[in-house]
């Protein structure tokens, strides 16, 4: 049953305000349009453009393709890939498989949680970087290892792990004085 | 005069793309005339970047550890000197390297050799051959009792022969068909899918499309983790290659067989490498199996038979079919014909991929192909089979890597992680390490799998934190063979195995840790203490000015002490004190 107030029309208004996105996520949709089993694949693509799935873009997705947002919902919160939070802008991605957990992991993870003060899973508060902790980025024989906006970087040690974030952040720093200038 | 560079992922994290850059450079700089070719990983992982120049007599000199400035060594000593230099040079004409030496590559034949990026340089290597031969001369029966005749078993992990997953779907009627390659390498600690991938992509496309002739197919898909951008990237070229020179698509070597292959992104979810769960996912579901049978054979993908095989296996095929089912089954033993691909992790020297004749003994994979463990500490267990697999201590090292011996021991062979731990890996963390993994990658599905893995958990969880209670050994024993009996899938079946086998083998260490509240390895934070020697620190102040605690204190030139309440137990200070003086200790 479809509802019968506005609440797909509001909700359509709100995710068109940026434009460009729109765009890309109407391009998405038609390619993959009447192709059964594209739900994990269309998921992805809207996680490309928005850096996340919003909850808006979500329902969307329910109201448009027709099926349940639970359905929705519950692909989106099993696949580890997917987040419902915006990323910063350096993803740290940093590997606890079985070779970097023999290699001291955990050491990195303490140094970064400390220098950037968050936990894993969480966004520094200048939006700069986003901690997780994956399984394996089978780059086994650099452990421990970390993997930055698909740039991996080992073997680690805490001061190594924390230099490469200092200089990611100065460089932001730099970017930012840069502009300033002009 | 040729130059090769190793740009695989390990290689351009250790700096590959920078050595590419100064080689280009000092080719431009000097004028010469060398051709400078990008390769996949030829799996000295431990050594990259990795560089090997061949001159004109074909001859090959392989340096590794090399930087910017080493290339210029190499310029100016070996191109222009004619003498190579020795101290990055492994492997030369006149000197092998035991890593290399000791190994028989098959799936990884083309792996560092090739371009993977250049479709024609997989033909001049012989690529496309077999499939050629087998669509023009053989009928589909023909192919699958070659492969038969080889004795070829999965290599994904549970090791099923693989002609008779070809042969049943072959035999199940449809007019639709599929073939899919697993490439969802989700045991952590393993790396050889991704390195195929990287390294000769062809090989891989070129074995699902012989499965897809042999099967009656049109159609493939390569499930492959997004966690690999690389391996997709170069997948997804070769794909576009081969289409191009009409290999694959329609009327492939004007035969009347079609077949296409497209790439599927994982999301992100370990008990996708399960058969049916990785079919729930390509049809855009959540990834969870379901009972079998029916096997994917006979109702997979939309419910048509579709035909699941991993990444080496299709990698192997081609060899196969281009020397005959018999050179490959004359490999390895008679349970285990062939090679397989190990990836060296962990506490060794030379980690990395090798790829041996099935039947060597575990000492010689790790002691003679891996150089023994790092900084020459003691061997305490190499962990094969990842989550599902098990630990096999040291009195079991004569083992030889077949499937039938290495199940006897309580692990698998799974896809070939083999992770070495020496005497500083504490065996409960280990078991709680795998255990702490599948119990977050259980899909919920069954309630052995959802619940026990989780009380399992709570238990080594408490055994670490020193909280450990007389009886858990065996109450984590009743439970696992619960979790292992009530499980649907591979993944509840095999998750109490790392559980089991350190149990088997290092229970003294188990014991230590919940009568003594000790870590005989002086892993388990809850159970170690760091302190400060004041005979022997001289007050330098590098662990204080390093400690992410804040939590050591003390003078200049005076000696230092920790404050045991704000202590993370990270053991910075450890490392942070100079080796000369040595005054923090672990106990």
């Amino acid at each position: 049953m479809s509802c019968t107030c506005q609440c797909n029309k509001q909700q359509e208004n709100d995710i068109k305000k940026d434009a460009s996105s729109w765009q890309s996520l109407q391009e998405l949709l038609e390619q993959y349009r009447g192709k059964k089993g594209s739900l994990v694949a269309i998921l992805q693509g809207v996680q490309d453009i928005y850096g996340y799935l919003p909850q808006q873009v979500m329902d969307y997705l329910a109201s448009t393709m027709k099926i349940k947002p639970a359905k929705i919902y519950g692909v989106a919160t099993f696949y580890t890939q997917f987040r419902l939070q915006p990323v910063g802008k350096y993803h740290i991605l940093l590997c606890q498989g079985t070779a970097c957990h023999v290699n001291g992991s955990e050491r990195i993870l303490t140094a970064i949680c400390e220098e950037l003060n968050i936990k894993p899973n969480e966004t520094s508060s200048d939006r700069l970087f986003t901690l997780d902790c994956v399984a394996c980025l089978g780059c086994c024989s650099l452990a421990p290892v970390m993997m930055i906006n698909e740039q991996a970087y080992g073997p680690l040690t805490p001061d190594k792990a924390l230099k490469i974030i200092r200089d990611l952040a100065a460089s932001e720093q730099q970017v930012c004085e840069g502009g300033k200038k002009e | 005069m040729k130059i090769r560079i190793g740009l695989g992922s390990c290689g351009i994290a250790a700096g590959a793309s920078k050595v590419k850059e100064s080689v280009e450079a000092e080719i431009q700089k000097r004028g010469l005339d060398i051709e400078v070719k990008d390769t996949g990983c030829i799996g000295m992982c431990h050594a990259e970047p990795l560089l090997d120049l061949i001159d004109d007599q074909g001859r090959v000199f392989t340096y590794g550890y090399v930087t910017p400035d080493v290339v210029k060594k190499i310029f100016d000593e070996h191109i222009i000197g004619e003498s190579p230099v020795a101290k990055y040079l492994l492997s030369s004409p006149d000197n092998g390297y035991d890593f290399l030496s000791g190994q028989k590559r098959v799936a990884l034949r083309n792996c560092g050799i090739i371009n993977p990026e250049d479709l024609q340089d997989y033909v001049d290597h012989g690529g496309y051959q077999a499939l050629k031969q087998v669509v023009t001369q053989m009928t589909p029966e023909e192919v699958i009792s070659e492969i038969k005749e080889s004795g070829l078993k999965g290599r994904g992990g549970a090791g099923f022969p693989t002609w008779f997953k070809w042969d049943a779907a072959r035999k199940t009627p449809g007019d639709i068909k599929y073939v899919v390659c697993n490439a969802d390498e989700g045991d952590p600690g393993a790396f050889m899918d991704r390195s195929l991938l990287e390294g000769d992509p062809h090989s891989v496309l070129e074995g699902m499309a012989i499965a897809g002739y042999a099967v009656g197919a049109n159609q493939g898909f390569i499930y492959c983790r997004a966690e690999y951008p690389l391996a997709i990237r170069r997948t997804e070229l070769a794909i576009k290659q081969a289409e191009e020179r009409g290999i694959l698509g329609k009327n492939i070597f004007g035969s009347g067989f079609d077949f296409e292959i497209s790439i599927k992104q994982g999301a992100g979810a370990f008990v996708c490498g399960e058969e049916t769960a990785l079919i729930a996912s390509l049809e855009g579901e959540r990834g969870m199996p379901r009972l079998k049978p029916p096997f994917p054979a006979q109702s997979g993908y939309w419910e048509k038979p579709t035909n699941i095989n991993n990444v080496e296996t299709y990698a192997n095929v081609p060899w196969i079919l281009a020397n005959g089912g018999k050179a490959f089954s004359a490999m390895g033993t008679e349970d285990s014909p062939g090679t397989k691909v190990f990836a060296l992790a962990g506490k060794i020297k030379q980690g990395g991929l090798v790829e041996v004749p099935m039947g060597l003994s575990l000492r010689e994979v790790i002691f003679n192909i891996g150089g023994g463990i790092k900084d020459d500490k003691k061997f305490k267990a190499v962990q094969l089979g990842g989550p599902s697999g098990g630990c096999i201590p040291g009195e079991l090292l004569d083992t030889p890597v077949d499937y039938g011996s290495i199940n006897q021991t309580g692990a698998i062979m799974g896809s070939g992680g083999m992770v070495v731990m020496d005497e500083t890996t504490c065996m409960v963390d280990i078991a709680r390490f795998f255990l702490e993994f599948t119990q977050s990658e259980s899909c919920g599905k069954c309630v052995q799998c959802r619940i026990g893995t989780k009380r399992m958990l709570e238990i080594l969880e408490r055994i670490c934190n020193g909280e450990g209670r007389e009886g858990d050994i065996e109450l984590l024993q009743e439970i696992a063979v619960k979790v292992k009996e009530g499980s649907l899938c591979g993944l509840g079946q095999s998750a109490p195995n790392p559980v089991l086998t350190t149990i088997r083998y290092f229970r003294d260490e188990y014991e230590a840790h919940i009568k003594d509240k000790k870590c005989p390895a002086k892993q388990c934070k809850s159970l170690i203490t760091f302190r400060i020697d004041p005979e022997k620190c001289r007050g330098c102040g590098s662990c204080a000015r390093k400690c992410p605690a804040k939590c050591i204190t003390g003078e200049k030139k005076k000696p230092h002490e920790i404050d045991q309440e704000l202590c993370l137990k990270c053991g910075t200070c450890l490392d942070a004190c100079p080796s000369k003086y040595q005054a923090v200790t672990v106990e």
